[in-house]
C-alpha cells in the first residue's frame, strides 16, 4: 500500500516536470531533424543553434537553414522590460497596499467600513470587465506603449493585497503599538519601524505572489504595450507563435524560446522555495 | 504590577482620540484610493456606460439604452460560450479537485519534503502562455510526444486541439497540469489543520488508510474544500491564455469560452459596446454564483463549529 502511494506521488512529479524536460529536449533538436527524430528521449544530434537564432546570435540564413521562419526573439530587451514591469509593480503596489492594509486595521476613521466593503467587492469583479474600459482610458491618455500605460491599473493597489495585508496587520498585538504610542512615537513612525518589520514575512509572501501574477501576465501587455519597446517575455512569445506558420510551427524555436522563459521561474523556485510553498499553504490557511 | 494598573488608562486615551486618525487614514490611504477611483471604480461606471451604447472605438459612441443587452439574449454565440464555459469549469474543477485531493492525501500520509512539495508546484508558476505553447507540441497531431505514447500503446493519433470533442477537455487538461500542483498544496494545508489526536483516535478504533481519509478527513476540511471550490469557480471563468494561444477558440466554437467571446467583441470587432455588455452579464453571473456559494460555505463552516 505505501509503496503504490509512493509510486502515485512520483508518477504526479514526474506528470509536473515530464513537460518541461521535452520542452528543453525539443530545443536542442534539430529543425529539419525533427520529423525523423521527435520520439527518443535525447536528440541524436543535440543543438544550440535554436537558442541562438531565438536570441538574435543567429544569421537569418543560418535560422533559415535551422528550420526558423525568419522571426527571431530580441530576448533580452523583452526580459529587461518584463523586470521593469514586474519590479515595478510589485514594489510599489506591496507598499501602497500595506499602508491601507494598515488604516484599515488600525485606523479609526469616518466610513472605514464602508471602503473596505467596497474593496472586497471590487475582489469579485472580473477582471474583464475594468479592463475594456481601462483600455480605452490608457488610449486616450495616450500612454499605449508605454510603461506608465502598462502599470497604470495595477501600480498603486490591487483589492486582494489590501485584503490579504490588512488580516495580517489585524493579527498584530496592540500592546506593542500602544507602548510605542505612549513614546510619543507618531503613526507613520510605528507603521515604518514597528509593524512593517514585524510582519515581513507575509510582506515578501505577498510580494512573491504578486511578482509570479504580473510576471506571466500577458492579456494586458498584449494590449496596451505591444510595441517593441515596451514589450514583455509573455506578449513577445505570443507574437512570435503567431510569426511562425501555421502549417509547419517553428516547434524548436518555440521550444528555445519558452525554455528561456521559464528560467526565471526556476531561478525563483531555488532562491524562494520554502517561501513559495509557504505562501500558497498559507493562503489555504484563510479557509 | 504597573502594566495591570496603566493598561486601562491607555486604552482609554488610544481611544478617545478617533478625530486624529481621520487625517493620518487619509495619508495612509491616499495612493490606493487614488487607484481604486481611477482604474477600478471610474472604469466601472464608464464599462457600465459603455454597455449602453454602439461603440467602434474610433467615432464617438452612441446611446441605444439597452439594445446590447436584447442582442444577448438572442445571441446563440454568447449562449454557447456560456455552454462552453460551464463545461470547461466542471472539467477543470473536477480534475483539480479529484488529483488535488489525491495528491494532498499522499502528501500528508508520506512526506514533508519540500522538495517535493516545490517540484509539484513549478507548472503553477510556468507562464500561461509558455504553457500553452508547450502543450500546443506535446499535444501535436502528427509529432506530438502524446501521440507518440498513443502510438506506442497500440492506440490511435489524435488531433488533440483541432477534434471538436477533445478541444474543449484538452483545455482543461492543460490548464490542470498547471493548477493542481497549487490546489494540492492548498488543500494539504487544510488536512495539517486535523488535529492529529484524531487520527491516533482513529487508528486505536481500527479504521483504515481509506475510511479515515472519507469519515474523517474530509468531513473535517469541509470548510477549506469550499474555499478552494470558491475561488476556483472566480479563476476557471476567467479562462483566456490558454485558449488564446492554443485554439482561439476553434474548431467550431468547441472552445470559444465568454471571456475569449467578450475579448473577441472588444479587440477582433471592435464593438465595445455590446463586449461591455457581456462583461457586465457576466459580472453578474459570478455574482449570483459567489452568492450561493457563499451561503453554502458559511452553512459548512457552523456545521464544524
Amino acid at each position: 500500500m505505501r509503496r503504490l502511494a509512493w509510486a502515485g506521488l512520483i508518477l504526479a512529479v514526474l506528470i509536473s516536470l515530464f513537460p518541461l524536460y521535452w520542452m528543453l529536449r525539443t530545443a536542442i533538436t534539430p529543425g529539419r531533424e525533427l520529423v525523423g527524430d521527435s520520439a527518443g528521449l535525447l536528440p541524436a544530434h543535440p543543438t544550440l543553434v535554436n537558442f541562438e537564432r531565438v536570441l538574435g546570435l543567429a544569421t537569418r540564413e543560418e535560422s533559415r537553414a535551422a528550420g526558423g521562419s525568419g522571426a527571431d526573439l530580441d530576448f533580452f530587451r523583452y526580459l529587461g522590460n518584463s523586470i521593469i514591469y514586474t519590479g515595478l509593480v510589485t514594489s510599489v503596489q506591496t507598499l501602497c497596499c500595506a499602508m491601507a492594509g494598515y488604516a484599515f486595521a488600525r485606523l479609526r476613521f469616518p466610513g472605514r467600513d464602508l471602503l473596505f466593503g467596497l474593496f472586497v467587492a471590487a475582489l469579485m469583479v472580473p477582471p474583464i470587465f475594468t479592463l475594456l474600459p481601462n483600455f480605452v482610458l490608457v488610449k486616450e491618455l495616450g500612454w499605449l506603449n508605454t510603461f506608465q500605460g502598462l502599470v497604470a491599473p495595477s501600480l498603486l493597489m490591487s483589492p486582494f493585497a489590501v485584503f490579504f495585508l490588512r488580516q495580517f496587520f489585524l493579527g498584530v498585538p496592540r500592546e506593542v503599538e500602544q507602548a510605542a504610542l505612549i513614546d510619543g512615537a507618531g503613526r507613520g513612525i510605528i507603521f515604518w519601524r514597528v509593524v512593517l518589520p514585524m510582519t515581513k514575512g507575509p510582506l515578501l509572501t505577498l510580494a512573491l505572489t504578486t511578482a509570479v501574477w504580473t510576471w506571466n501576465d500577458y492579456l494586458w501587455p498584449l494590449l496596451v504595450a505591444p510595441g517593441e519597446e515596451t514589450r514583455v517575455l509573455t506578449a513577445a512569445l505570443g507574437i512570435f507563435l503567431k510569426q511562425s506558420p501555421n502549417t509547419a510551427p517553428d516547434w524548436t524555436g518555440l521550444m528555445a524560446g519558452s525554455a528561456l522563459s521559464v528560467l526565471p521561474v526556476l531561478l525563483l523556485v531555488v532562491f524562494f522555495g520554502r517561501r513559495l510553498v509557504d505562501s500558497i499553504q498559507f493562503s489555504g490557511m484563510k479557509g | 504590577m504597573t502594566t495591570t494598573l496603566t493598561e486601562p488608562a491607555v486604552r482609554r486615551r488610544v481611544r478617545t482620540r478617533p478625530r486624529g486618525d481621520g487625517a493620518i487614514a487619509l495619508a495612509f490611504l491616499a495612493p490606493v484610493l487614488l487607484g481604486f477611483a481611477l482604474f477600478y471604480l471610474y472604469p466601472a461606471l464608464r464599462g457600465a456606460w459603455y454597455s449602453l451604447t454602439d461603440w467602434n472605438l474610433l467615432s464617438q459612441p452612441r446611446f441605444v439604452g439597452l439594445d446590447n443587452y436584447a442582442k444577448l439574449a438572442r445571441d446563440p454565440l454568447f449562449w454557447n460560450s456560456l455552454k462552453v464555459t460551464g463545461g470547461y469549469v466542471v472539467m477543470n474543477i473536477g480534475i483539480q479537485m479529484i488529483a488535488g485531493l489525491g495528491l494532498a492525501a499522499l502528501l500528508h500520509r508520506l512526506t514533508r519534503s519540500l522538495l517535493v512539495r516545490s517540484l509539484l508546484v513549478v507548472p503553477w508558476l510556468v507562464p500561461s502562455v509558455t504553457t500553452g505553447l508547450l502543450w500546443m507540441w506535446l499535444l501535436d497531431a502528427n509529432l506530438g510526444f502524446v501521440n507518440h505514447l498513443l502510438v506506442a500503446l497500440g492506440l490511435d493519433n489524435q488531433g488533440f486541439l483541432t477534434s471538436p470533442d477533445l478541444a474543449l477537455p484538452s483545455v482543461a487538461m492543460i490548464t490542470s497540469w498547471s493548477g493542481t500542483g497549487y490546489t494540492a498544496l492548498l488543500l494539504y494545508a487544510g488536512m495539517l489543520l486535523v488535529p492529529p489526536q484524531v487520527y491516533e483516535a482513529a487508528a486505536l478504533d481500527g479504521s483504515g488508510e481509506v475510511r479515515t481519509f472519507f469519515r474523517i478527513t474530509l468531513p473535517l476540511m469541509r470548510p477549506i474544500l469550499a474555499f478552494v471550490l470558491v475561488v476556483s469557480l472566480i479563476g476557471s471563468f476567467q479562462l483566456f491564455d490558454t485558449v488564446a494561444v492554443t485554439t482561439m477558440g476553434r474548431p467550431a466554437n468547441a472552445t470559444r469560452v465568454v471571456y475569449f467571446y467578450i475579448y473577441e467583441q472588444a479587440f477582433t470587432h471592435f464593438k465595445m459596446g455590446y463586449a461591455s455588455a457581456l462583461a457586465l452579464s457576466l459580472l453578474l453571473i459570478l455574482g449570483v454564483l459567489t452568492f450561493v456559494q457563499m451561503r453554502l460555505l458559511r452553512a459548512s463552516t457552523s456545521d464544524l463549529a
